[in-house]
């Protein structure tokens, strides 16, 4: 790579055709973790490429430590998201697609780059990642009226059930999909009260470090979503053991570590999310609005909580 | 210590203790009760049911179910093996595909009613022949494990003809072949949680009874016969935990439910993960039972005896750990001991029994080996003195006091009538310590005050929580649990859902 110069993903406009001779600020690209945005503690980076090959930017190499420092961030926030009201919850992830949509462009830069999208199509995708917040914001002070009940059971108490958020979760990101596909499988997780651990897309990392820089600057607290670039052989073996984690979404598993992942979540009981059968990472056409937005993707991390009280006087 | 005494409340308020606590014999008798075991036509030989028939297994090889109130032979039971398995879940996956999968609905719920009531019809039967197979109380199985068993197969055949009204939007198709697998605390009613639904949805079923309890399977099966049951819909495979093993294994089935320990718990989330199986699994608790000050005592020592007596406390969800708040802890605690002498140990058949034979003997061993971990730990143990039968695995009623967090017999699931008081000041103090375990399947609360209800409602993980009650459970009513007590809800719409494939519609 010597010489050869990053190329700007940050921008839908190339310097130079804007006729000025001014040399653009290139965007480092760190971590994000308990509400800040740290170089990974090991030092270490990889090349990031665009989908034409043209190098993008050095992104961090997460390491182990860095993981365990992003659980630990995520179980410290957990307890306060949990008890938010759901429909503040359901105001901050709105507000999520607020500022999302102040920075289109920027997004659509980096996903055409990333995903080798016309700028057309990356448009198109970035305007669903934005709605598909909204979609999911909006289930925040619903979800537990349609997965909640009453029960009428043949005795003098009064029963019901409520849905409480599972707590820590770790998501491993869709790899093809660098945004939207984050997009589908975090909001959900979050709006349903849990706080998470995402392992970005290892391939195409920087639109889930640009999405971290809006969470930055919305209302959800430090803590509540860290996001983690790497490689995967690395970090999904630690992401899936690691006790604190309460479930794990393993959508973006790369099938060789899939059953390895599958045993070491079962030490700790997790609850573990896949891809549907037969569905490809690849392939998967994350603009279909049918197949993403689901009540199921929030309930694959709820707990339901039973509660009973004898009626007397 | 004498009768006046205990019958003389001092200074017009009710003493904290009657006297009855201090370890002697309660001051009466009671005459036997016993309840008949001629509604039981035990067989010498029970084989395997498969396909609608009783076959014997591959290897002709058996094994026996004692009584654990005498340690007699019951009956001898064919055991099953790998190639029965096979053989079981072929038959189940046939039915599955030929008959049950495309029955209608509304058929399906026919023989889901017809069964809820032979189950009825015949519950007299089914509650003698299980105290005699398990040891539980016949006030137990006749009044809880059998009404219970009979209404989940009631519940949910009810649901077999409306699934598009519990899943909005979606279509619920079946999973395909479910491998069952449950444990010997509730042996007819773990059978009902969990073919129930998985019937009512469209599944067939292979079910592994424990082995120390498979004689109500094998009556169950009965009841499938007489309900005219397609043959291959249940299918029941007696044996040992390899067994299990195998069905969820087995990759013709789709669906994986389990009910038993963590430990086992963990080993088959491990044997198909990585298979795309569904998996629900019911595991170990260790309940807090939490006593505020403001609580009604008595009414909380009658919940507190449930929540750990009950089933000889031989239940995943049992209130294992008391904890009480200071203040009120002497008074409780005297109470709880008086009550604890009350308490009859003995003769499951006896209708008067609260306390039968605990499961099996390695199981006494087990209770009895934590039990001497408490007193070398420094807990100070308190068992009423009453008689214990001569012969069966029996133990005392047994409270332990003085308990740290870090002992054992606060830490471990016992599967015993084994209480570990603690104590706190705080709610918040109370919501720390009944917290602080990987488990997390039930909790008691106990006060007088709604709002501290709710408040520790909510702060409780937990899947399960009885406020100023204990368990208490119902068709209707979702049951499982958070954190490594499991995933997955039996019972009520939640129930359904851990046996269905939802497609868009």
């Amino acid at each position: 790579m010597a010489g050869r110069a990053l190329a700007r993903a940050a921008s839908p406009v190339p310097s130079t055709a804007t006729g000025d001779a001014r040399i653009p600020v290139l965007k480092t690209y760190k971590l994000f973790v308990g509400g800040a945005f740290p170089r990974t503690e090991s030092g270490r980076s990889y090349l990031v490429s665009a989908a034409d090959g043209l190098p993008l930017a050095n992104a961090c190499r997460a390491s182990r430590k860095d993981l365990r420092e992003a659980v630990r961030a995520a179980r410290g926030a957990s307890a306060g998201w949990a008890a938010r009201t759901a429909m503040n919850r359901g105001q901050i992830l709105y507000r999520v697609a607020e500022l999302m949509e102040g920075r289109a462009d920027q997004f659509t830069a980096e996903v055409a780059a990333a995903e080798g999208l016309a700028v057309h199509a990356a448009r198109a995708t970035v305007g669903r990642a934005i709605d598909r917040w909204v979609w999911y914001a909006g289930w925040a002070d619903k979800i537990a009226q349609v997965l909640g009940s009453a029960n009428p059971v043949a005795a003098p108490y009064f029963v019901f059930t409520v849905p409480e958020p599972t707590g820590v979760v770790g998501i491993v990101a869709p790899e093809t999909s660098s945004l939207l596909g984050l997009v589908s499988r975090l909001a959900p997780v979050l709006v349903g009260g849990s706080s998470v651990v995402v392992l970005a897309s290892g391939s195409r990392p920087l639109p889930a470090i640009t999405l971290a820089e809006v969470l930055a600057t919305s209302d959800v607290p430090g803590g509540v979503v860290n996001i983690l670039t790497g490689h995967r052989e690395e970090l999904v073996p630690v992401l899936a053991a690691h006790v604190d984690v309460d479930g794990l979404d393993g959508w973006g598993i790369p099938d060789d570590l899939r059953t390895a992942a599958e045993i070491s979540a079962a030490d700790s009981v997790k609850r573990v999310a896949r891809r549907p059968a037969g569905a490809s990472d690849a392939r998967f056409d994350w603009l279909d609005d049918r197949a993403t937005e689901r009540p199921e993707w929030i309930a694959a991390f709820l707990e339901m909580k039973t509660v009973w009280h004898p009626i007397g006087v | 210590m004498s009768n006046d005494r205990a019958l003389a409340p001092s200074a017009g308020r009710a003493p904290a203790s009657w006297g009855l606590g201090d370890g002697q014999a309660i001051p009466w008798e009671y005459a036997a009760a016993p309840e008949s075991r001629d509604v039981v036509r035990l067989r010498e030989r029970y084989g395997l049911f498969i396909n609608g028939r009783d076959v014997d297994s591959w290897d002709g090889g058996s094994f026996v179910s004692v009584d654990p109130s005498t340690e007699e032979p019951l009956a001898e039971i064919a055991k099953a093996t790998p190639q029965d398995v096979d053989r079981a879940v072929r038959a189940a996956r046939r039915a599955q595909r030929r008959s049950w999968g495309d029955l209608p609905g509304r058929e399906r719920a026919k023989y889901l009613f017809r069964i809820a009531r032979i189950l009825q019809e015949r519950s007299r039967e089914f509650a003698v022949l299980e105290s005699m197979d398990s040891g539980k109380p016949i006030r137990e199985s006749r009044d809880v494990d059998v009404p219970l068993a009979a209404a989940h197969f009631w519940y949910y055949a009810g649901w077999a003809d409306k699934l598009e009204y519990a899943f909005p939007g979606r279509v619920a198709r079946p999973l395909g072949v479910a491998a069952q697998v449950i444990p010997w605390n509730f042996p007819l009613l773990m059978l009902s949680w969990k073919i129930a639904p998985a019937l009512a949805a469209g599944n067939t079923v292979v079910l592994k009874p424990a082995s120390t309890t498979p004689l109500t399977a094998l009556l169950f099966a009965e009841v499938c016969r007489q309900a005219d049951l397609p043959p291959g819909v249940v299918n029941i495979v007696p044996g040992p935990g390899a067994i299990g093993m195998a069905m969820v294994s087995h990759p013709d089935v789709a669906k994986v439910a389990f009910t038993g320990s963590t430990e086992i718990g963990k080993l088959i989330q491990k044997a198909v993960a990585g298979s795309g199986k569904a998996l629900t699994l019911e595991l170990g608790g260790k309940a807090a039972n939490i006593v505020f000050d403001d609580a009604a005592l008595d009414q909380a020592v009658e919940g507190i005896v449930n929540g750990i007596y009950f089933n000889q406390g031989e239940v995943c969800c049992a209130g294992s750990r008391l904890l009480v708040q200071e203040s009120v802890a002497d008074d409780l605690i005297g109470r709880l001991k008086d009550r604890l002498a009350t308490l009859r140990v003995g003769d499951p058949l006896d209708k008067n029994t609260d306390v039968g034979a605990i499961n099996s003997r390695a199981q006494l061993e087990k209770i009895t080996e934590l039990v001497a971990s408490g007193v070398a730990e420094g807990a100070e143990l308190y068992q009423p003195a009453c008689d214990l039968p001569d012969r069966g695995f029996f133990i005392r009623p047994t409270l332990f006091t003085n308990v740290a967090q870090s002992h054992r017999i606060a830490k471990e699931e016992i599967f015993g009538p084994v209480l570990s008081v603690l104590t706190f000041r705080t709610p918040a103090e109370a919501i720390e310590k009944a917290n602080n375990t990987a488990y997390g399947l039930s909790a008691g609360i106990w006060t007088e005050k709604a709002s501290k209800v709710f408040a520790m409602v909510q702060a409780m993980k937990a899947g399960v929580i009885w406020a100023n009650t204990f368990n208490r459970f119902d068709p209707t009513a979702p049951f499982g649990g958070y954190k490594e007590s499991g995933f997955g809800r039996e019972g009520g719409m939640h129930g359904l859902h851990a046996y269905v494939r939802l497609e868009d519609r």
